[in-house]
């Protein structure tokens, strides 16, 4: 278990308040200017050290994604850093309770983090919904700019440094890099050919790097503790602490900091009460976000959460989103419900996407009322496979694998209700679409 | 020039090429639905997926990845084969099975492309989408249910055409290609998104269910609507031209062309003159071919005869009239019906020199009493994509929206000599200035902007800026060959001929030729006609074969593609056979032997292609007057006879540059 010394997110559940005295008390922003002194490539190459991996779910190095910037951007061509506070992914709540409870972790790091990669400026793209947590984040730049810490000489250290708050409307699909620069341009959010990377060509035509809330907010403190500090947590490759927020069938939901690599059972039995009704109630778990695959219980139980653990699950940590689900889940129903959110929030720009998601959802309605037949199991997953790897983005992937994760995984139970609607096996008589 | 393979075949490609172009360069057919080469590259398809190597384990969109080197490519590989038809699978599952009712079948991507690509049969028992229909204006028709969201459309009219008044609203499967509010789709060129269509949600609205492709007989031919020389396929079933659609060339239309060049053809079977008539006690009246040329020689006019070419007349057909006229002793020719007459001694100084593809390459431009959109509007898409590299354009005229962005420097033509500093500055730093002077400016700034050709240094090494727009497809023939009286059409009308012949000349004032002898030599009922004391039947540019030359001095020539109806003749004929009844008989006998005869006496007709003409400009008189108080078209869909007669551009006229509203009728 993570000592209370080692947490970042001192305030992750709001018992002091959010604002800059209380943030400076609790050491935001101390002698921020001191850490700029390390140069530019001085920070990156301590990132680098630290092993943190991205927190928005893809687990790339954030050190390395830094230092594909430009080192010398044109007058013409500024660096932009954007922060991706699009949360939108079922099951994740973590930036949330940054924004709300402790924003200057984040406006601190956005500076250090613009700082480190040249970047003009910094666009924090904030979800819609979160409208409180906006008021908020709005609230602590403001507090920020009037104190000196961004805009004109940040800090007293001579760089210039703006900080610009995005409110989104409300699509999934603008938590996609690329999708959100269509949205910060104003345009519709779609995401992006690749090449060219945001890291060439990105907001503006610019180069920009795209990062999340907590991969941004840990900076400072790595910097202040020590990469080698961050380090000592969870295994190789999988280092650092890690906000997991845990929901569903446990005693205790809750959003918690820990370290990578913890054990899931401990994770549950230490942070969340144990599982609703015991260990043996366990049906699956799906450890990342909506967009992975389900895990069933057996497997999980004494896994490390972390990026490479979870990975030879055939799944991911995506976002460090637990949804526990125990034996009273209707399971094929819950994927399903994902499958409706695939559906709903697919942006219709690339075929396999925009016509795959809505024909697996309806087979998967099928398939939870077992109105379906035994054969079709099979070519839902050939359309899983049709979707993914084909698309531009990952939200065809993401569609496609929750569903892949069911019926390797739960099978069985999709052909009992097929057997027991149609009273033994028989094939539903098909009307042909007009 | 980055080397690669594929399946395979070096190959070696331009550098930024895509892997696309690589694999059609090593003969590799690639399907695609999204991709288009005059279009930004979406990638939305995915039916270009091939196998790269090195690269990720999924296959890639090959439209929008660059060529590289020591790329390995896979284009019929088990995992590229998996792609196509996964993807063609989804594109067909919610497309309607109406193929026998769509009328892009026969010339339909998708339906060409699930032959060759997808599987044999479908796995989809959902219900299938509909899609309400959008209003998209006269010229397209939609089917939004057969709609597979490439986003062409979309990107034609914001990168092409200039308007943005298509786009996508609603996402995933409820994402629709609409226009928004759905008002019609102002450009004068939103034909081209039927083209550009690869299914059948858009079609053409005038053809519509008029024909299938393969009952088609096609012939190239030159567009006569406007003068680009628009390279063109009339594609016509018996005696009736049913649709005409642009053909690729590069220097001149690339692949588009504009709504009134498309949809005019309908006005060739309507309005038309199929037999002589000749006027008798103040009425016209039917007449045999023998009693009309009789009435002519009847008037015994000596050389006291003269003639007016209309604008969509064929160098044949000027040629021989004029040798006609010269052999009566008379050279009173002309075609600016409107009474234009700058000095056309220099073909340079009223040519458009920099050419229509050269337009491309300027980085600063002056538009000089021009509506480019209206006068050559595949001219203005060649002004936009030089914007697009950067090039810079100030305009003298009254305001009107182009489609980009223009300093308006005021419409006194006294801009000439003393143009802002603004305007100097980006002329000094200019490598390829443009001028480009158009109808309303000609007349009083003719001289003051050849003088700017000098100021300005527009001509220098291998660059020529000096530009004027003609608006009739006859003009630069006509100017080269003789058609051009010091003075304009008023020479004409003061020398009160007894008789005046008119080649399809319908825009003219009649009331100055009130007592020649009228003769109307054309194919359209039109203000020509009703003045005119003798009619003989001509062609129209479908039904002959025809050189016309553009206004770059392009030498185009056009190929017959129906005959015209009734008693009417082609036009060089009828000059022919008059002019035995007239005792001058002319000196050819067929077509080869008027060419002949044309290009011994205007050299540059005597072959095809681009002409340069030497810069020798005349001296005029530098000092420009007066202020430009509009554009000479004041309706762009009805500027000829044939338009007039059309019923789509009567439409067009009326819903997009009146603002009449239409009810449509449902389905």
């Amino acid at each position: 278990m993570l000592a209370d010394k080692d947490r970042i997110f001192t305030n992750v559940y709001g018992f002091q308040p959010w604002n800059l005295k209380a943030a400076m008390a609790r050491g935001d922003w101390d002698k921020t200017k001191d850490l700029m002194v390390l140069g530019q490539d001085g920070i990156i190459d301590k990132v680098k050290a630290s092993g943190l991996r991205g927190r928005g779910g893809a687990g790339f190095p954030t050190g390395m994604k830094w230092s594909f910037m430009p080192k010398e951007p044109k007058a013409d061509r500024p660096n932009f850093l954007v922060i991706n506070a699009d949360e939108s992914e079922p099951g994740s709540c973590k930036d949330r309770e940054i924004i709300r409870h402790d924003p200057h972790k984040l406006i601190e790091g956005a500076l250090i983090a613009g700082f480190a990669m040249r970047a003009r400026a910094a666009y924090i793209y904030i979800r819609g919904e979160y409208i409180r947590e906006a008021e908020t984040l709005f609230a602590a730049v403001a507090e920020a700019y009037d104190a000196g810490l961004i805009g004109k000489n940040a800090c007293g250290s001579g760089y210039d440094f703006d900080v610009f708050v995005h409110r989104g409307a409300g699509a999934y699909i603008c938590g996609e890099e690329t999708a959100m620069l269509e949205s910060l341009e104003g345009k519709k959010g779609q995401p992006r050919l690749k090449p060219p990377f945001p890291a060439g060509a990105g907001l503006y035509g610019c180069p920009t790097t795209v990062n999340n809330v907590e991969s941004i907010a840990v900076v400072p403190t790595i910097l202040r503790r020590s990469p080698e500090w961050f380090a000592s947590f969870g295994r190789e490759k999988n280092e650092g602490t890690k906000l997991f927020q845990i929901s569903g069938h446990v005693n205790k939901p809750c959003v918690i900091e820990e370290a990578m690599s913890i054990s899931f059972r401990e994770l549950i039995e230490v942070h969340c009460g144990g599982i609703r009704g015991g260990w043996d109630n366990l049906l699956a778990v799906i450890p990342g976000g909506s967009s992975v695959p389900l895990v069933p219980a057996k497997e999980i139980m004494d896994a490390p959460m972390d990026f490479d653990g979870l990975k030879a699950l055939g799944s991911g940590l995506g976002t460090a989103a637990v949804i526990v689900m125990d034996k009273s889940t209707d399971i094929v129903r819950a994927i399903s419900r994902l499958s409706y959110f695939y559906k709903h929030e697919s942006c219709g720009q690339c075929t396999p996407c925009r016509e795959g998601t809505g024909w697996m959802w309806r087979v998967m309605e099928r398939m939870r009322t077992g109105d379906a037949d035994i054969s079709e199991i099979d070519t839902l997953y050939q359309v899983t496979k049709q979707v993914e790897g084909h698309t531009i983005c990952a939200l065809g992937d993401a569609a496609a694998w929750p569903i892949q994760g069911l019926i390797k995984h739960f099978r069985p139970e999709m052909e009992r209700r097929i057997t027991e609607k149609n009273g033994g096996g028989l094939s539903p008589m098909m009307e042909a679409a007009e | 020039m980055p080397k690669l393979k594929v399946d395979g075949v070096e190959v070696e490609v331009p550098a930024g090429a895509t892997v696309l172009q690589a694999c059609e360069i090593a003969g590799k057919e690639i399907p695609r639905f999204c991709y288009h080469e005059r279009l930004s590259i979406a990638g939305n398809c995915r039916m270009c997926l091939v196998e790269v190597k090195p690269g990720p384990p999924k296959p890639q969109a090959s439209c929008a990845l660059p060529a590289a080197d020591n790329q390995e490519v896979f284009t019929n590989s088990p995992m590229v084969k998996n792609a196509r038809e996964g993807v063609m699978e989804f594109l067909l599952i919610n497309h309607p099975l109406d193929c026998p009712i769509c009328d892009q079948g026969g010339e339909c991507d998708l339906q060409d492309q699930s032959v060759a690509y997808g599987r044999g049969q479908s796995r989809y028992d959902e219900n299938k989408r509909a899609v309400t229909e959008k209003y998209m204006g006269p010229i397209v028709k939609t089917v939004m249910t057969r709609c597979i969201q490439c986003t062409r459309c979309i990107r034609f009219a914001e990168e092409v055409a200039g308007v943005e008044e298509i786009g996508a609203i609603g996402r995933g499967e409820d994402m629709q290609i609409t226009s928004y509010l759905e008002g019609a789709v102002t450009s004068e060129l939103s034909g081209n998104v039927v083209d550009l269509c690869p299914v059948g949600a858009l079609t053409s609205k005038p053809y519509a269910f008029e024909a299938r492709p393969w009952e088609l007989k096609k012939t190239l031919t030159i567009d006569v609507m406007d003068a680009v020389g628009t390279n063109i396929r009339l594609d016509s079933r018996g005696r009736q031209v049913l649709r005409a659609l642009p053909v690729i060339n590069e220097d001149v239309n690339e692949e588009w062309a504009s709504d009134k060049t498309r949809h005019a053809v309908d006005g060739l079977v309507r309005g038309r003159l199929d037999t002589p008539y000749v006027r008798v006690g103040g009425k016209l009246q039917k007449a045999s071919w023998d009693d009309a040329f009789r009435a002519i020689a009847a008037v015994d006019a000596g050389d006291s005869v003269a003639a007016v070419h209309g604008d969509l007349v064929d160098c044949e057909t000027l040629f021989a009239a004029k040798t006609l006229l010269a052999a009566m002793g008379s050279t009173l020719i002309e075609g600016r019906q409107t009474g234009m007459a700058y000095d056309a001694t220099s073909m340079a100084a009223v040519n458009f020199n920099t050419t229509i593809a050269g337009t491309e390459d300027a980085d600063v431009i002056l538009l000089v009493g021009t509506n480019l959109r209206w006068e050559a509007p595949l001219v203005n898409t060649r002004v936009r994509k030089a914007i697009k590299k950067g090039a810079k354009v100030f305009a003298i005229g009254p305001e009107t929206d182009l489609t980009y962005r223009v300093d308006w420097l005021g419409d006194d033509l006294a801009l000439l000599g003393d143009l802002p500093q603004a305007v100097r500055e980006a002329f000094d730093g200019a490598a390829t200035p443009m001028v480009i002077v158009g109808g309303a400016a000609l007349k009083g700034g003719h001289g003051a902007a050849l003088a700017l050709a000098g100021s300005l240094n527009l001509v220098r090494d291998g660059w020529n800026g000096f530009n004027v727009v003609h608006m009739a497809a006859s003009r630069m023939g006509g100017l080269m060959l003789g058609w051009a009286q010091p003075g304009g059409i008023a020479d004409l009308a003061a020398a009160k001929p007894k008789l005046a012949f008119f080649l399809g000349a319908d825009e003219l004032d009649y009331g100055a030729f009130a007592d020649s002898f009228k003769v109307y030599v054309g194919h359209h009922g039109d203000a020509g006609a009703r003045h005119a004391d003798v009619i003989l039947p001509g062609a129209s540019y479908a039904e002959k074969s025809g050189t016309w030359v553009n206004l770059e001095g392009r030498v185009q020539r056009g190929e017959r593609a129906v005959f015209p109806p009734g008693d009417a003749r082609e036009d060089w004929t009828i000059f022919r056979a008059l002019s035995a009844v007239l005792g001058k008989t002319l000196p050819f006998d067929t077509i080869d032997e008027l060419r002949a005869g044309m290009g011994a006496a205007v050299p540059e007709l005597g072959s095809l292609g681009l002409k340069t003409f030497a810069w020798n400009p005349p001296t005029l008189d530098a000092t420009a007057k007066g202020t430009i108080a509009g554009y000479p078209i004041k309706d762009f869909y009805l500027t000829n006879a044939i338009c007039r007669a059309s019923p789509t551009m009567q439409r067009c006229s009326a819903e997009l540059v009146h603002g009449q509203e239409f009810a449509e009728a449902a389905e």
